[in-house]
């Protein structure tokens, strides 16, 4: 039980890491769905590696690693990162991905040489890299604190990202999303696509060197993608991607620091939060209710029980009809499991749709007959129209028939029955039963 | 290089003439995910021929072609050539792509491309040797490109690179050939002589099937039609196949309530 | 030719430029199957699988390092593919999410590292970061052999390879199995990367795939020629990175980049015909053409 205890200052220091990583995490998500829809994702990578020879240069310029200048110069690299790979693109030269890939592999190259070239100095590459959230507590503004709380340098900053990424948001909301979603319209519409996709660039851009001292590179890359393919795995729909996105990011930042914190090492805090991030994508991937692997396995499933039931009921009808005994429910020509038919013959019994004889066979009851006439009737009724209206051979209909009879419901069946003035029979000449 | 090829026909007419059919495409039905695409589509062809596949938009002609050739899953259904699978006569089939499906920007020459018709001979690890560049550039001669064999493909006209792939699949030396919309994007001229070369293949004995979409050209063009909307409508020699009630069948409004069915089936599998 | 170099100068020498041989020739593939990001994918996702393969030797065994990164970039293929085909997650997403969620477990193991051995550490960032000064004649041994195996393989497979990256439908229609080669390029890309990661590090290693096959793509129409002038640029990017690197004591990976983007930026001018200034001239002559033939009152054909 130990472990699970905290002191007050441990409190504090998970109170106050978790809030810079959560804040910053938000902004980048919030920005990251637009990448994302826009299919550009792997431009937050090119940017937040690109922007390391602006904060190198700005280094060297201002002597200053947190100042307004390396905020600039990193906005300004990152911009040009995009803005040349663009180019490079639209010159048809080289394909898209790879004109990317060779701009900002460059330029980090460039940043790398530089922040090792000036190693003397105060700016150490593995902290662009991979960020140090374990010195954020002890990184404090001088002289001011909040009921007795010494608030961390990087706390203000992120806010302050925060509060522009909403607010940029909030103003270009309508432009943003026509941008995202067709930006010729957008364009004819007299909305500039470059011009909001260059805003977006720079924004992501600052919160990116804004995220770095605090959380790195590694977190900036997964949090700017990895929430919002997660959100869009829950919805199909803009403003309640934008919210999972950022309820993601937070989540992942919270359940990151203590897994990282908690256990028998000091775990990299950036690191975890990316891994978790990585494992809600997984599980929502697998779960998502919608889109997840195992829903669609499900309705499949579903759909397969479904088909045996209705198979069940109509090969049944056709045997009364015909007055033959039915021994077996094999059904194999539907390509249905086994296991599929029982449990469907379990369900129609306790559905009351089907019962046992006293010779143990199974027999339509009552309301089963009458489903099942129904389901006749659209079958008879469909291989009417094959062959009509659509002059599909004899001997081809039932086959088709057979299994587009699932999906007709009762207004395509009347539609049918219009469209073929109420045929008593159908081309095999069996009759086809009323309503 | 010229005998070697007569040879090769010669060695290969008796199939045709045999009472094998040609092409046997059986209760094909294909779908992407729920919608279906091809709705249990049957074609037998026993006599050479050309053949064109006509039909509206999306009514399935580059499927069907592609589900003959195995590019595409069946849901159900078979295909046979010469009577036997498609795998295992891979040799005698010769294809031809939408232009669309590569990059033109890729780094080969012209005679590159039609050399890797020749590749389907080769076996493993083995580099076309002289005979084959040889062969390569009898082929573009066919197509009157001779004195583009060196240049890259991107620098070919539309019509160029067309004729490109239908060198390709001649070098193919194939007894059925699959083109999908080789009249797409070509200029008039280009039309005309692909058409003189698909009728000189008819002569020799070969199998044509060809994506068109040109209803004004389908009937001069073809000796045989398809005639498809996700199922077949009608198949057989243009003369008779090629009328007013089953262009009506095909393009018309009648297979509203397939529609109607194929989104029931799709609104069915998504949402329940 | 180098014997004026210490004895680990020339080593390093002799690894890195049948890295850059390899990387060039490999990275032609993946550039021309639209794969370059790929690449980058999969020098972060070999990450966790290096590190991994550390703890469990318990020190730095090259040849298990290398597995263990082999493993874990197969792990990021199989994600990869499985978002592509079953999710409505796009490529270019699918990517981003593989390259920084193992990244981020790569990251989170370089702790443990650094938590269980203090000092063993050293060897195990080079893998990050790459440097030249942990290479040592048996990894060497390691690298050449890697790359000479993957060169005997695009010897052997190269015009399987050429079709299948040209137009895989039609590779499938003459027979070939298309999507084991294809796999196979995949593969090889793999090797590429992980034979790389000691010299160049996770970070770099894509631009060693991707900048020398997209600079000789300028200079030439023909895969064969390609394949050459990349695995030239390749190499000379990894010898002059190498020099400099010795020199100044910079780290190696983003040295040899840096020579590998001035080759680039080189092509990229001055190349005949593809380059700009080459395009840039002939938009000028055929407007001064134009103009003549106006003036001339030629009609137009």
């Amino acid at each position: 039980m130990s472990q699970f205890a905290f002191t007050e200052l441990e409190i504090q220091r998970a109170v106050l890491t978790i809030g810079v990583a959560a804040v910053c995490s938000v902004s980048c998500a919030l920005l990251g769905c637009f990448l994302l829809l826009k299919r550009m994702s792997m431009l937050g990578d090119a940017i937040g590696h690109g922007v390391l020879p602006g904060i190198a240069v700005a280094f060297i310029l201002t002597g200053q690693l947190t100042s307004l200048a390396t905020l600039l110069g990193a906005m300004v690299f990152g911009v040009l990162t995009a803005l040349l790979a663009e180019s490079l693109a639209s010159s048809n030269v080289i394909a898209e991905d790879s004109s990317l890939g060779v701009v900002y592999t460059s330029l980090f190259a460039i940043g790398v040489v530089l922040v090792s070239a000036l190693r003397y100095v105060d700016l150490d590459l593995n902290c662009v890299l991979m960020g140090q959230l374990v010195l954020v507590p002890r990184n404090t503004i001088d002289g001011f604190a909040i009921l007795g709380v010494e608030i961390p340098v990087a706390f203000p900053t992120m806010l302050l990202t925060l509060v522009l990424t909403l607010a940029f948001l909030t103003v270009f909301w309508k432009e943003l999303k026509l941008v995202a979603f067709d930006p010729n319209l957008a364009q004819s519409m007299g909305y500039s696509p470059k011009l909001v996709n260059y805003l977006l660039i720079a924004l992501i851009a600052g919160t990116t060197v804004s995220a770095f001292e605090a959380v790195g590179l590694i977190l900036v890359l997964a949090v700017l993608i990895v929430p919002g393919a997660s959100a869009h795995m829950l919805t199909d729909r803009l403003a309640p991607m934008l919210i999972w996105s950022a309820v993601f990011a937070v989540s992942a930042s919270i359940l990151g620091y203590f897994t990282a914190t908690r256990g028998r090492y000091a775990l990299d805090i950036s690191g975890m939060i990316a891994v978790v991030l990585g494992v809600q994508f997984a599980l929502v991937v697998l779960f998502a209710p919608r889109h997840g692997l195992i829903a669609k396995w499900w309705r499949n499933l579903l759909l397969s029980v479904r088909i045996a039931e209705e198979e069940i009921l109509a090969t049944l009808f056709r045997a009364e009809e015909a007055g033959v005994v039915v021994y077996s429910l094999a059904l194999k020509d539907h390509g249905l499991s086994s296991w599929v038919i029982g449990y469907a013959h379990r369900k129609l019994i306790k559905r009351g749709l089907l019962t046992t004889n006293e010779a143990e066979l199974p027999t339509l009851t009552e309301t089963g007959r009458h489903t099942a006439r129904n389901l006749v009737r659209s079958h008879r009724l469909w291989e009417s129209y094959a062959g009509a209206v659509l002059d599909v051979p004899a001997d081809h209909v039932h086959a088709i028939a057979a299994r587009i009879e699932h999906y007709i419901g009762p207004e395509l069946q009347d539609e049918l029955a219009t469209t073929l003035d109420q045929p008593p029979n159908d081309p095999h000449g069996k009759s086809i039963p009323p309503k | 290089m010229q005998s070697s090829l007569s040879s090769a026909v010669t060695t290969k007419a008796p199939k045709l003439a045999s009472r094998i059919s040609i092409l046997d495409v059986h209760d094909v039905t294909v779908a992407y995910h729920r919608k279906p695409v091809l709705w249990d589509v049957d074609l037998t062809l026993t006599e050479p021929c050309l053949l064109g596949i006509i039909g509206p938009n999306g009514a399935g002609k580059s499927t069907l072609i592609k589900a003959i050739l195995g590019l595409v899953p069946l849901v159900s259904g078979s295909v046979q050539v010469f009577g036997q699978s498609v795998a295992s006569q891979r040799k005698s089939i010769g294809y031809v792509p939408q232009r669309e499906s590569v990059d033109w920007d890729f780094p080969v020459s012209v005679l590159d491309v039609v050399l890797m018709g020749t590749y389907g001979s080769l076996g493993w690890f083995q580099r076309p040797g002289a005979t084959e560049k040889a062969w390569a550039r009898q082929c573009l001669d066919m197509v009157g490109l001779s004195d583009f064999a060196d240049r890259q493909i991107g620098q070919l006209s539309g019509g160029q690179q067309q004729r490109t792939f239908l060198a390709r699949a001649l070098a193919q030396q194939a007894d059925v050939y699959f083109m999908d919309e080789p009249f797409a994007g070509v200029d008039a001229a280009t039309e005309q002589a692909i058409i003189v070369l698909l009728r000189k293949l008819r002569e020799q004995g070969k199998t044509v099937l060809v994506v068109h979409h040109d209803l004004r050209t389908a009937p001069i063009y073809f000796d045989q039609v398809a005639m498809l909307n996700v199922r077949l409508v009608a198949a057989g020699p243009t003369a008779s196949t090629f009328t007013d009630e089953n262009l009506h069948k095909t393009y018309g409004g009648r297979l509203a309530i397939l529609d109607r069915l194929s989104q029931a089936v799709e609104s069915q599998t998504r949402t329940r | 030719m180098f014997d004026w170099l210490p004895y680990n100068t020339q080593v390093v020498l002799v690894g890195v430029t049948l890295l850059g041989v390899c990387s060039g020739v490999i990275g032609c593939f993946a550039v021309l199957g639209r794969r370059a990001l790929v690449g980058d994918a999969l020098s972060h996702a070999t990450l966790p699988g290096v590190g991994i393969a550390y703890l469990l030797a318990g020190g730095k065994h090259f040849a298990f390092m290398l597995l263990g990164g082999f493993v874990s970039g197969l792990l990021g293929i199989g994600v990869l593919s499985i978002l592509k085909r079953f999710t409505r997650i796009r490529e270019d997403a699918a990517i981003a999410i593989v390259l920084s969620t193992f990244y981020g477990g790569g990251i989170v193991i370089a702790t443990v590292i650094q938590a269980q051995a203090s000092g063993g550490q050293a060897g195990w960032d080079t893998f990050i970061f790459g440097q030249s000064v942990g290479m040592i004649w048996d990894d060497a041994q390691w690298i050449m052999a890697l790359g000479l195996v993957t060169l005997v393989i695009v010897a052997l497979l190269f015009k399987e390879f050429k079709l299948v990256a040209f137009d895989p439908a039609f590779a499938h229609v003459q027979g070939w199995p298309a999507r084991a080669i294809d796999f196979t390029m995949m593969l090889l890309l793999l090797v590429a990367v992980v034979t790389g990661l000691p010299a160049v590090g996770v970070l770099l290693m894509a631009a060693m795939l991707i900048i020398p096959a997209s600079a000789a793509r300028l200079w030439t129409y023909r895969l064969s020629r390609m394949l050459f002038l990349a695995a030239a640029i390749g190499a000379g990017s990894g010898i002059a990175g190498a020099l400099l690197s010795s020199s100044v004591a910079l780290p190696l990976g983003p040295c040899i980049i840096l020579f590998a983007a001035l080759f680039f930026l080189t092509s990229l001018m001055f190349a005949p015909e593809r380059g700009l200034l080459a395009r840039a001239f002939q938009r000028r002559r055929d407007r001064i053409a134009l103009l003549a033939d106006l003036r001339a009152g030629k009609e137009p054909i």
